[in-house]
């Protein structure tokens, strides 16, 4: 359907849509969301490296494709090293690669092929310095396989195999900051973001595009099924863990961090007002929630740390 | 078309390869640095670095990532070549079912050796045997010139549309990566007739008409891509007598035969085995022939796809056959041998056949070892069956 110009104009995101209707995610899915987004930044001359995650089901099943842009499906840890080749590949062939001109090379990873499994080739595509873009859309559990723990997922949070039970058995660890993790590849451009704030996301795709070099952004999408959530409640709770600074929004530009987060003088709120909208939660005990509390505050922190001194 | 004056350069295998690479033109070269494969990729930067190539090479941190970074480049339209021996090519193998099953020509050179515990750099054949459900071609190479020609014709029988699967061209350690001797080189103008530049079955990079590549497929679909791919390597054998003639026709080294047979058309006994020491073998063979032993060679070249129709016209004509691997299947037999007695099961050829492991983690294999196979061959003959199938020829006792 052709949106009328009056409209268009008053749109904040592009009017352009590269991911279709049919998909096959689930209600509520964030990471679908995410990547509608992508698609709209960058265009059909974009070419997309899913590995095994979640997305290799909602881009269909042969024959059908709901990506209108070039999909190639790899192999669950070689995200980073399948577009460090399709970049060398076009350059090989004469393509103009990234850029507003240019083709777009994009790797779509879920948390765990991007902090578990494929955090080693994301390490060989930062560190060499491919002109791509690598999103890693966060849903802090392996969701495709049926909601196991991965490195991502949070202090406290049920899944499959940290169940909750009569001996508390749920996740002892953290979440394993990824974003830090790229960042000390001091690459031009890294960023977090969540799918609560598309305009954010967006304007943080162009800024990726725009940056030669590898770029990185690590996208907070909620997944109702892991999370045991209602299904319109996920930008409520994405929006909620950004609120709570729980995941904070901020970039880091050639050595420089920013803090971007929509009120930027409130304080953040307390981790309850996330938690308390998942089921995945609710095996916490007080001591959990102040020791993920204590997490929080540790980390928003240290992030604010930085910005002051390398803002 | 050009008169053909080869150009003589005393190489080893490897830059043998590296040569071949750059005369194939190839666009990217993503790879990992392993004994004993390390001076292909560094001949490789070396002609960057020169200026004689124009080359993107991407110095990947795993096996397992140069694969992958192939495949991505490959499915952009690119050609594509990496090297790699051993452990490297182990720690491919989940992507080499990807490249083949993605229809993606990539090149590869292995240089042979024995996979640790305990820790060896030395020659065998099981790290590329134990690839051989991959979906890949492979071609085993006896000398130096067989790299350079092989990893020519690689590239022109895996790019080809009937085929458009991945080729594995399969060097010895040492033996041959390491060991220099006189390679005739094609001049690059003729190698570009032989191989005009690649064009890909599908790319990409046709931005209005998107496809996606590797989806997921349903029991409904999956059995039918086997299938194809499965014809797709039928169809290699003939690409590949095609190739091997054209190559002989154009450059004189004829390899249109998938197994070369050498003095096999009287010989009560050949041995039949592959890569580097067909070259021992053919060499016993003379010897032994002058010793009154009515021997022959029947060197394996392409052992995927594999070639049954001539592996059986072989063995209709000879009495008995004994085949040297390199190479060991654990709670079976060597591999060759398992793979030719079951080609030959439903057929009225059935020679005697046996089965000699020799030269496992890179031991010596000579020919005197060739003639005591002879020997022990003949012994089997005159009694006319075989009483022990697999012989451990060099175990210490």
């Amino acid at each position: 359907m052709e949106i009328p110009e009056s409209i268009k104009k008053r749109l904040t995101l592009p009017a352009e849509e590269h991911f279709y209707a049919g998909h096959t995610a689930c209600q509520g899915c964030g990471a679908s969301l995410g990547l509608r987004y992508v698609l709209k930044a960058y265009g059909r001359k974009t070419i997309v490296t899913i590995p095994a995650c979640c997305s290799t089901i909602i881009a269909g099943a042969w024959p059908y494709n709901t990506l209108d842009a070039p999909l190639f499906h790899t192999a669950f840890a070689t995200t980073g090293a399948v577009i460090s080749g399709i970049e060398a590949g076009l350059k090989a062939q004469g393509y103009k690669v990234k850029g507003e001109d240019g083709v777009m090379v994009v790797g779509w990873a879920g948390d765990g092929g991007t902090a578990d499994i494929g955090l080693q080739a994301l390490s060989g595509f930062l560190e060499r310095g491919h002109d791509a873009v690598y999103i890693m859309y966060d849903n802090e559990a392996y969701m495709n396989t049926g909601i196991q723990r991965s490195g991502s997922t949070p202090y406290g949070a049920w899944t499959t195999n940290t169940p909750g039970g009569k001996r508390h058995f749920l996740e002892k660890r953290h979440k394993k900051k990824v974003i830090d993790i790229v960042i000390a590849h001091e690459i031009p451009y890294a960023a977090t973001a969540s799918v609560a704030y598309p305009e954010d996301f967006i304007r943080k795709l162009k800024k990726a595009q725009k940056t030669p070099g590898p770029s990185f952004i690590q996208l907070f999408a909620p997944c109702p099924t892991g999370w045991r959530s209602p299904t319109d409640k996920s930008i409520e709770i994405a929006r909620m863990a950004v609120q709570t600074a729980y995941f904070p929004l901020f970039e880091y530009e050639n050595g420089k961090y920013k803090i971007n987060m929509p009120n930027p003088k409130k304080e953040p709120k307390p981790i309850e007002e996330f938690l308390k909208l998942q089921g995945r939660f609710k095996y916490m005990t007080k001591e959990d929630i102040e020791i993920l509390q204590g997490w929080v505050n540790h980390e928003w922190e240290k992030l604010k740390k930085l910005a002051e001194v390398f803002g | 078309m050009a008169e053909y004056k080869p150009i003589k350069k005393v190489v080893s295998g490897n830059y043998a390869a590296a040569y071949a690479a750059l005369h194939a033109r190839v666009q990217v070269v993503a790879a990992y640095p392993i004994t004993p494969q390390t001076s292909i990729i560094e001949k490789i930067a070396e002609f960057i670095a020169n200026g004689e190539a124009d080359i993107q090479y991407v110095p990947v941190e795993s096996e397992h990532s140069a694969m992958a970074a192939c495949i991505g480049a490959s499915a952009t339209g690119a050609r594509v070549f990496t090297a790699t021996a051993a452990q490297g090519l182990a720690l491919m193998h989940e992507m080499l079912h990807w490249a083949s099953g993605a229809r993606l020509p990539i090149v590869m050179v292995n240089a042979n050796r024995a996979l640790a515990p305990p820790w060896s750099v030395w020659d065998e054949q099981t790290d590329s045997l134990s690839q051989r459900d991959t979906g890949w071609l492979q071609f085993y190479a006896e000398n130096n010139q067989e790299v350079y020609d092989g990893v020519l014709m690689a590239f022109k029988v895996a790019e080809d549309k009937r085929v458009s699967l991945p080729a594995m061209v399969i060097e010895s350690a040492f033996i041959l990566s390491h060991t220099y001797d006189v390679v005739e080189m094609i001049p690059q103008e003729l190698v570009d007739e032989f191989l005009p530049p690649r064009d890909p079955l599908y790319t990409l990079t046709d931005f209005d008409n998107p496809i996606s590549v590797g989806a997921l497929a349903t029991p409904n679909d999956y059995y039918e891509f086997r299938y194809k791919e499965a014809m797709a390597m039928e169809r290699a054998k003939k690409v590949i007598k095609e190739v091997g003639k054209e190559f002989g026709e154009r450059f004189g080294r004829d390899y249109s035969q998938m197994i070369e047979t050498y003095r096999t058309d009287d010989a009560e006994i050949v041995f039949m085995g592959m890569g580097s020491l067909m070259g021992t073998v053919k060499e016993a063979v003379d010897l032994l022939r002058k010793e009154g032993y009515k021997v022959g060679a029947a060197k394996v070249r392409w052992f995927r796809p594999f070639p049954k129709e001539e592996l059986y016209e072989l063995a209709k004509e000879v009495p008995a056959i004994a085949v040297v691997d390199r190479n060991f299947s654990f709670g079976q037999e060597g591999i060759l041998f398992n793979e030719s007695k079951g080609v030959l099961f439903n057929t009225d050829a059935r020679p005697l056949m046996k089965d000699y492991i020799v030269g496992l983690g890179g031991r010596d294999f000579t020919v005197n070892d060739v003639r005591a196979i002879a020997k022990d061959m003949k012994k089997t003959l005159e009694k006319g069956r075989v009483e022990e199938e697999v012989v451990w020829y060099h175990l210490k006792r």
